[in-house]
């Protein structure tokens, strides 16, 4: 009686947990415009006023908004688009052209993508696709057409801005800053970028163009609220179906964040790194660990999520060699101490270990040449080792110049986990001379 | 639906009927009445001015319905010579699909409306009318017959103006119903005629103050939803006329003398409620040889000729930052302006006048023209008295402040009038609706019609004659933009670089030289290149467009020959070559591959050719055309050495020295020594850029204007800069104005803060808001630097700094890969400057910021 209840019951967990799931990681994962802004009212004010002046005024405008990878630029600008469009008056009113710089590398394709998405190309017919040139004096002498009062107003939104400038003589920026400052169509030239120096990279007729107005998102602030941030993105919203379930679950994320543990791997995690999105990884980790016998959140899961955001990914490769593989790395790290990180070949690092297996080894077999330079190059593949040079028909494989890849910390941290590590190449590793 | 005969169906030949008379300013043959004759048939429809008139159009079976209001022959027309010139009405099934729910009932068959839009073109082929239809006025509570015996009838009940239906006013109603009972002869001015008969003894300046005072009352009858050839403004005409002669004089020169603000406010009305833009320059210009001669015949008229003349750009400035967008409606505008000045100038040769007048007119006549068509020598000296004139007036306008008391105590007026048409500018289309030439209704103004035809690409109708109705444009928006409703956001509009200033303050010397340059070229019919140079924001383009605008009006006015201009912009180019394309299709409108293009250009610039205009070409950005063997430019300074060519260069670019930097010997020599450059802006020509901007907008304190003027002159000299700080003070201002309804001035504060947010460097706040890991990154890497005493190390180097500070401040061991992470981040936004990451530990790291500002960011 009893079990085949609480086998109902698991029915229903696991019902409710899908969905929840489901729901947190569209939140992690989607940049939507339904979750909250966090500490960006300002910014948010500043772009919202700018995109009504130029939807409902026609006024031109261009704005920059700088700010890390992960500080919320295209989660802001959605945002602003979302609530324009909301407006009566404008959702009529406004076209969108998005462009982003890693999809539109060159003019020629840019403009292709502004035609299109401006809905020209039924106009143009596909004469006029022809060429490069004519395409743009086609689309210059459309937006030259327009006038501030009657004509549509435009909003571009340039991602990934910067490489937008590496553009053949900017030609694309010039000529949207120069329609954003005169009395054509009315423009908003939006630029998403992440590099601070932006504007160095702007030519300087396109930089005089550009209305020098940046919109800055920095991350600005402190661990209380990225407490805050952290409940708000685990809490579930009011409207999900099963009450109760809400109830219990935004409970158990209240718990979660008066829990000491878990402050102080948020603390650790906010330590590395501010942006959200690492946040939301880490999140997303500890999600998925949620199951059925398991349906709330740990102070435990989230500190296991943790471990596995910060660990070492060499570290984790070293774990996973032969001894063979550990003792050439460790005979590298005595060249690298001898010789004071001066590049090393094969032959050295196999003479070193062939002075460690003479003398010291005890449980280390004396493996033949060509089985040793098979180790080598595994390590090469794992790129542990690099050559100095590209690798050349008639350089002889024994002698070419190589360098470790890795840091006299790592090796000994990596050793210290290494399982059934012989004790004697442990020794070996220690030892700062290698032949003693 | 009734029939009506068309001209695809039948041949009809048009021709006048009575004597032309002489419109000496437009060149045109006025007529009254016109025959049609219908092949085939003996009949002949005699059409005259003010009847009602069929016109061809797009739709057989619905002709447009127009009053004639005029009949003339335009010789500059090269296709139809014969023109008219209509007051539209419009049927029901033209209006826009989108706006006929707004009638809010069913029309009547044969229902039309009166179109009360002045944007829409009223200048049409004369050929393309059909025939009479007789058209009744019915009044607001008149209901429409119903049960139709004669179709050719039609009732106008309301006017339409794009916007709205409303009933017709009953001035426009008294009209119609005149025009049923009497002649449209009667029409005519006739007190115009015997007020020229009746007084002898008027001078031409007279005549001067009574033009603008009859635009005045016009313009002031433009103001009802009436057309301007109301009956209404002629009456008050005649009345004038009636008056005792002498009182008129006395009137006119008591005016002149006590108070000249009097006459100017006339003309500042005149001025305002005509939204023309263009059309007041060119006035100045042609009365300026009317406005000489009294000199000769009364200081009196002739200081009060001169205020005018004075007053009349000032007010037309005033206007023209009023009105910044209005710019397609103008020349429709100007066109129906102009029969009533037309009107004015033919009525003198046709009336029968005495001898001795008869000889005086003629005596005066020749005087009047002599300024116009004496040697081209001078015209140059007279045009560049004019441009000196201008700059002295702007001078005056800008230092005198008296004057600007006299203006602002008279402009609330200006807005009041400005404010009623304001209904009329925002609703104006991006085009004219009726066009002149073919007559089809183009409604480009609705967007489907742009959006949905394929046919109308540039490419299928490359004739010369339609590009401007095929180019696509973004579509219109369907609701109005909202025009500034507080002074902030007035301030705002006037300070957008796109806003078109009213003068060009501080360039006053460039300006002149610039003009006096082209103006030459185009007096001896030569060539020349000019090299303009400066940094950008500093005039270079606006100053040329400027003096184009002028030369273009010169040239209207006959002062200057006419010419041909084009623009290209280097940066506006794909390729260098493009430039040769561009040029051709400008010139001829032929579409060439870049050597073909070269090929003909190379060939109407180097033979004789028979039409004798100059062309003067605009090289922006100049830089952009270099090529390896500079074949481009070249040509393009080789060209103008030919005397054929007469081609006239101006070319901008941003260095001084450009010639020498990047030109051959052969191209640098051929450009010449006509060099000019624009220095950058100095802190008072910033501030007096600024306040010529925002001239009766108090938005500013002055003081803000003074700081925001040193601040951008100390930095670039940029006046882009300078309007957008500006502006961006302004909305600041705004924002942290707590009552919304009267925002403060703009204050030093506000200014101050936009300053920063535009130039203060972000690295430091950058590194401020970094996380702690980023941080200690950071003091990790001047660590290193200080130790090996280089401005560069590979990561290895500074990650094992990193794990010393970090075991010193307590932080938990950083694992490679996490610092890794953290140097790329660092790397992305550009506070370091790093290699690809594909060389790991190896990489090298620099900083992009000097070391003291990291010291500076990290200490708390």
């Amino acid at each position: 009686m009893s079990s085949r209840k609480s086998k109902s019951n698991n029915l229903i967990h696991a019902e409710l947990l899908s969905q929840v799931q489901r729901v947190l990681r569209e939140r992690f994962c989607h940049q939507s415009p339904h979750s909250n802004l966090f500490g960006v009212q300002v910014q948010y004010k500043h772009l919202i006023e700018l995109l009504k002046r130029t939807a409902i005024h026609g006024e031109s405008n261009s704005v920059l908004i700088i700010g890390p990878r992960g500080s919320g630029k295209t989660t802001l600008i959605n945002h602003a688009l979302k609530e324009l469009m909301e407006i009566e008056e404008v959702s009529e009113n406004v076209l969108q052209v998005h462009l982003n710089g890693l999809l539109q590398i060159n003019d020629k394709i840019a403009l292709k993508e502004i035609t299109r998405q401006l809905n020209l190309e039924n106009v143009v017919g596909d004469k006029v696709f022809g060429s490069f040139a004519e395409n743009l004096s086609f689309l210059l002498e459309a937006l030259k057409k327009g006038d501030r009062s009657s004509s549509c107003p435009v909003i571009f939104i340039l991602d990934e801005f910067d490489l937008f400038a590496h553009h053949k003589n900017q030609t694309l920026l010039y000529n949207l800053f120069d329609i954003s400052q005169s009395a054509q169509t009315p423009l908003a030239v939006i630029g998403l970028t992440c590099r601070l120096d932006i504007l160095e990279l702007l030519e300087k007729r396109v930089k005089s163009r550009f209305s020098h107005r940046q919109i800055h998102l920095m991350n600005s602030f402190g661990f209380p609220q990225y407490l805050k941030i952290f409940k708000e993105q685990l809490s579930l919203p009011a409207e999900f179906p099963d009450k109760l379930f809400t109830e219990k679950w935004n409970e158990s994320i209240q718990c979660l964040t008066e829990d000491r543990s878990v402050r102080e791997v948020l603390q650790k995690h906010f330590n590395v790194s501010k942006n959200l999105r690492s946040l939301h990884m880490l999140l997303m980790l500890a999600l998925n660990r949620v199951t059925t016998s398991h349906p709330f959140m740990t102070a435990a899961d989230m500190m296991e999520a943790h471990q596995f955001c910060s660990m070492d990914s060499k570290a984790n490769i070293v774990h996973g060699l032969s001894v063979l593989e550990i003792c050439l790395i460790i005979a590298m790290k005595h060249l690298n101490d001898i010789y004071e990180e001066e590049p090393f070949n094969f032959q050295m690092v196999y003479n070193e270990f062939q002075k460690f297996v003479q003398r010291k080894a005890h449980s280390v077999y004396n493996f033949e040449k060509p089985v040793v330079m098979k180790a080598f190059e595994h390590l090469q593949q794992l790129e542990l080792i690099r050559p100095m040079e590209r690798t050349s028909v008639n350089t002889q494989r024994e002698y070419q110049l190589m360098k470790l890849l890795l840091d006299n910390t790592q090796i000994m941290n990596a050793l210290q986990k290494y399982p059934n590590c012989p004790t004697d190449v442990r020794q070996w590793a220690t030892s700062s001379l290698s032949w003693l | 639906m009734a029939y009506y005969p068309t001209r695809l169906k039948t041949r009809q030949t048009y021709s006048w009927v009575g004597r032309p008379l002489l419109d000496q300013k437009l060149h045109y043959h006025i007529y009254k009445e016109m025959s049609v004759k219908i092949e085939g048939s003996l009949t002949e429809i005699h059409i005259q001015v003010g009847q009602f008139v069929l016109i061809e159009g797009d739709d057989d079976e619905n002709p447009y319905v127009a009053k004639l209001v005029e009949l003339f022959e335009d010789d500059s027309e090269p296709h139809s010579k014969k023109r008219a010139r209509v007051q539209w009405f419009i049927r029901f099934c033209e209006v826009p699909v989108s706006k006929r729910h707004l009638l809010g009932r069913k029309p009547a068959a044969q229902e039309i409306f009166w179109y009360d839009y002045p944007a829409c073109n009223s200048n049409i082929n004369a050929e393309t009318i059909i025939g009479h239809v007789q058209v009744v006025a019915l009044g607001p509570d008149e209901v429409l017959p119903m049960d139709l015996k004669d179709e050719k009838i039609l009732f106008v009940k309301l006017s339409w103006n794009e916007k709205a239906f409303r009933p017709l006013s009953p001035e426009l109603f008294a009209e119609f119903d005149k025009l049923q009972e009497g002649s449209p002869r009667s029409q005519k001015p006739v007190g115009v005629k015997t007020k020229s008969i009746e007084s002898p003894s008027r001078t031409t300046a007279e005549h001067a103050i009574k033009r603008i005072e009859s635009r005045h009352s016009t313009s002031k009858s433009r103001r009802t939803p009436s057309h301007p050839v109301t009956p209404r403004a002629k009456k008050k005409l005649e009345l004038n006329g009636k008056t005792p002669n002498t009182r008129i004089s006395q009137q006119n020169s008591g005016a002149s003398l006590d108070s000249p603000g009097r006459s100017k406010r006339k003309v500042t009305l005149s001025e305002i409620t005509s939204p023309t833009k263009r059309s007041q320059p060119d006035r100045l210009h042609t009365s300026s040889p009317a406005l000489k001669a009294p000199q000769k015949t009364g200081e009196i008229q002739s200081s009060c000729a001169k205020d005018d003349k004075k007053a009349s750009p000032d007010c037309h400035r005033i206007l023209r930052t009023r009105v910044p967008a209005l710019k397609t409606t103008e020349i429709c505008e100007e066109r129906t302006l102009t029969p009533i000045r037309g009107g004015w100038k033919s009525s003198v040769p046709s009336v029968v006048l005495k001898p001795e007048n008869i000889k005086k007119r003629e005596a005066e006549e020749p005087e009047a023209q002599d300024g116009a068509t004496t040697t081209p020598h001078r015209i140059h000296r007279k045009s560049s008295l004019l441009t000196l004139n201008r700059i002295r007036q702007q001078l005056r306008f800008l230092g005198n402040s008296k004057s600007n008391q006299e203006e602002d105590e008279f402009l609330p007026a200006a807005e009041i009038s400005d404010s009623s048409s304001e209904e009329e500018e925002t609703s104006t289309p991006p085009l004219p609706r009726r066009t002149s030439s073919r007559l089809s209704r183009n409604l480009c103004s609705s967007m489907k019609s742009s959006l949905q035809t394929p046919s109308k690409t540039p490419k299928k109708t490359p004739k010369p004659s339609t590009p401007r109705h095929a180019t696509p444009q973004i579509r219109s928006r369907n609701l109005a933009a909202q025009e500034p409703a507080s002074v902030l956001e007035e301030a705002r509009l006037r300070l957008h670089v796109s806003a078109v200033p009213e003068t060009l303050p501080c360039r006053e010397q460039e300006f002149q030289n610039i003009y006096n340059f082209v103006e030459s070229r185009l007096l001896d019919h030569t060539g020349g290149c000019m090299y303009i140079s400066g940094v950008p924001g500093t005039g270079k383009t606006a100053t040329v467009h400027e003096v184009i605008r002028c030369l273009q009006q010169a040239a209207q006015a006959n002062d200057v020959p006419s010419f041909h201009y084009i623009e290209v912009n280097g940066m506006k180019l794909t390729e260098p070559h493009q430039v040769y394309v561009q040029i051709l299709q400008k010139l001829t409108g032929q579409k060439a591959t870049a050597n073909h293009a070269a090929e003909l250009l190379a060939k109407r610039f180097l033979t004789q050719r028979s039409s004798q205009e100059t062309t003067v070409l605009l090289v922006d950005e100049l830089d952009l055309l270099w090529t390896q063997k500079q074949d481009i430019m070249y040509n393009l300074f080789d060209w103008p050495t030919h005397k054929e060519a007469q081609l006239v260069v101006l070319t901008i670019a941003n260095t001084m020295d450009l010639p020498e930097r990047i030109m051959m010997n052969r191209v640098s020599s051929r450009l010449g020594l006509t060099r000019m450059s624009f220095q950058p802006y100095t802190h008072s020509q910033l501030q007096q850029i600024l306040i010529s901007r925002l001239k009766h907008v108090k938005a500013f304190e002055d003081d803000a204007i003074q700081l925001v003027a040193r601040k951008v002159a100390a930095l670039s000299g940029d006046a882009r800069r300078c309007l957008d700080i500006c502006r961006r003070a302004t909305e600041i201002c705004e924002f942290s104005c707590q009552k919304p309804d009267s925002p403060g001035l703009v204050t030093v504060a506000h200014l101050l803060q936009a300053v920063d947010e535009m130039f203060s460097s972000s690295y430091i706040t950058a590194i401020k808001n970094s996380s702690v890991l980023e941080q200690s990154f950071l003091r990790a890497i001047l660590a290193e630097f200080r130790r090996s005493g280089l401005e560069e190390a590979t990561f290895q180097q500074v990650y094992s700094q990193h794990v010393a500070l970090c075991r010193m401040e307590g932080l938990p061991y950083p694992t490679m890969s996490e610092t890794m992470a953290v140097c790329s981040h660092l790397g992305s936004c550009r506070l370091l400057l790093v290699e690809s990451s594909r060389n790991d530990l190896l990489l090298r790291v620099r900083l992009n910021v000097s070391q003291d500002d990291v010291l500076y960011a990290l200490k708390e």
